[in-house]
């Protein structure tokens, strides 16, 4: 499902001393199938943009097309449920969102808001907790009493279980331990191409901006500021460090070394492509050398 | 939630702000009781003069003030109509059962008006130009007395600023949790009664896990950084009493006196 924003500006306690635009005319589109990364800096705008995503805000003035929905500000918040079961955010720390008793029935909580009978929702549960890695004989236990890294691939499966088309994360995984880390991002990834998700994903890591994202969007104050593909994007080192923005570390690396005056065609991305382009490197340099 | 006025400070550079919050608390207190003596309309029209110029010192703007007495507009009407139908004495209008309309209960429900809307400037003033860490400071300043009697003057300021500092950090994690649980499809604000408290469960237990965890965590960092209180303890922010204090000082106890003696003589 594609979601489109028309000329979205936001303001957060508009006509009091507190008036603060978060959102600022943007305009721009999420298509369908697609990866998005969201990066930016601290109070760039991305929590409220995500808001948008689901219609838990409504713009101030613009559109955001969401399917074939259009959210203006005018929208009455009645009938808003069809749309955010189509479009599920995992939020920052999601494992803060768990309350039930047993971890079964927090993750049927999602399901059952929108309409499945208690059984349907806990064969959704069943499925869903296998589907982030954690084994079926946790259901029955309390979400309490879980590890952080457990907790969080609950909260998870609380989101996947509403079965939506369009998945939003914010930061999912902030606080995990570079293995976990990897798991997670490889099940988002494993979700876009097996099923067909949209994901838009919010991070501060750049490397999973490179190895997993098809479409970054850069926001500063409110605004979208770069908009394209990563290697697009990660293209101007020192356009990003101005920013306050990170480049993934071997595209670092390659700008140091472009420096000391070695040269790339185009700056590497992953770890693979820099190590392709030095060994290229010194093969080169070995047939010139002979 | 974002609308609730009440306990925002407003950051000013004026001679309210400026003043020791011991004497804004103190001189509030005061005209809150020497409201209750006001029985004509000239002491009303005195206090108004007295809430208007503190207003004005404190150069806040009056529109937001508007904004403190809205929420409580159906109270002060609640109020008023009681007076209205059941205060007694006077020229009577209007009779039915125990409901009766006389000139005494209007001119009662007009006193309780004011009083209402006074108070509430004042109170408003208060919390608008002194920030909550200034009230809990005046507040164990003002108890330290009790200290000679063993009340714990210390721990219950400790308690009181550190309530005081949750509270917007609270209501951030509140809307959170919130929109966590409406973007897992609850709809808040529809259904029954006995639905909607039903839909109160998912952000309660949440949010009480929280703010015990918060709580553990700031105990220990407390505990890891040496914490004691009480006894031998200095503080970064002193309070000052000023020749501005002095001024509203005087102010405040001739509106005393002024109103006593219209009252009495």
């Amino acid at each position: 499902m594609a979601i489109t924003f028309k000329k979205v500006s936001y303001t957060y306690q508009p006509n009091t001393p507190f008036e603060y635009q978060a959102l600022n005319e943007i305009s721009t589109h999420i298509k369908d199938g697609s990866f998005t990364a969201l990066i930016g800096h601290t109070g760039s705008g991305k929590s409220t943009f995500l808001q948008h995503l689901n219609a838990l805000l409504k713009p101030s003035s613009g559109t955001v097309l969401i399917g074939d929905s259009a959210i203006t500000r005018e929208t009455s918040n009645k009938n808003l449920k069809p749309l955010r079961k189509k479009v599920g955010i995992v939020f920052q720390f999601p494992e803060k969102q768990l309350f039930a008793d047993t971890v079964g029935k927090d993750i049927a909580f999602g399901p059952e808001n929108f309409g499945s009978t208690p059984e349907e929702a806990h064969e959704l549960a069943k499925k869903m907790i296998k589907l982030v890695g954690l084994s079926e004989t946790l259901l029955d236990r309390s979400p309490f009493e879980l590890s952080g890294g457990q907790m969080r691939r609950v909260a998870i499966a609380g989101v996947l279980a509403m079965q939506p088309e369009v998945l939003v994360l914010d930061e999912p995984t902030a606080g995990l331990d570079p293995s976990g880390r990897q798991e997670i991002m490889q099940l988002f990834t494993n979700l876009q191409q097996t099923q067909h998700f949209t994901i838009v994903l919010v991070t501060h890591q750049m490397e999973d901006v490179a190895n997993y994202a098809n479409h970054v969007i850069v926001m500063e104050h409110g605004k979208i500021v770069k908009e394209g593909n990563p290697r697009a994007v990660f293209a101007n080192v020192e356009w990003l460090h101005d920013k306050q923005l990170d480049v993934p570390a071997s595209t670092e690396f390659a700008f140091e070394m472009q420096k000391k005056g070695f040269r790339f065609d185009q700056l590497p991305l992953t770890e693979q492509e820099l190590a392709d382009d030095i060994a290229a490197m010194f093969e080169k340099r070995g047939l010139a050398n002979e | 939630m974002n609308k609730l006025l009440f306990g925002r400070y407003i950051p000013q550079d004026s001679f309210v702000h400026h003043m020791d919050p011991r004497a804004k608390l103190v001189l509030s207190f005061l005209y809150v009781i020497v409201i209750f003596f006001a029985n004509n309309w000239w002491i009303y029209l005195l206090m108004t003069l007295v809430a208007i110029l503190s207003i004005w010192a404190s150069k806040i703007n009056f529109k937001l003030f508007v904004d403190g007495i809205l929420p409580l507009v159906w109270i002060i009407a609640f109020t008023m109509l009681i007076q209205v139908f059941f205060g007694t004495g006077g020229h009577l209008y209007w009779q039915w059962g125990i409901f009766s309309i006389t000139s005494l209960g209007i001119l009662n429900a007009a006193y309780i008006f004011v009083r209402f809307t006074l108070i509430i400037l004042i109170s408003t003033l208060l919390t608008l130009s002194t920030s909550p860490i200034q009230i809990s400071d005046a507040i164990e300043s003002l108890l330290k007395p009790l200290a000679k009697i063993h009340f714990p003057v210390y721990e219950v300021a400790l308690m009181l600023s550190i309530a005081l500092r949750f509270v917007p950090t609270l209501m951030d994690e509140t809307e959170a949790i919130m929109n966590a649980q409406r973007a897992r499809g609850v709809d808040f604000g529809t259904g029954n009664i006995v639905n909607r408290i039903k839909k109160i469960i998912p952000i309660l237990i949440p949010l009480f896990m929280s703010a015990f965890n918060r709580a553990e965590d700031l105990a220990t960092a407390m505990e890891a950084r040496g914490y004691q209180g009480g006894a031998g303890r200095t503080k970064y922010r002193l309070l000052k009493w000023g020749t501005r204090d002095t001024i509203a000082t005087l102010i405040y106890l001739l509106m005393t006196m002024i109103v006593f003696a219209l009252r009495f003589f």
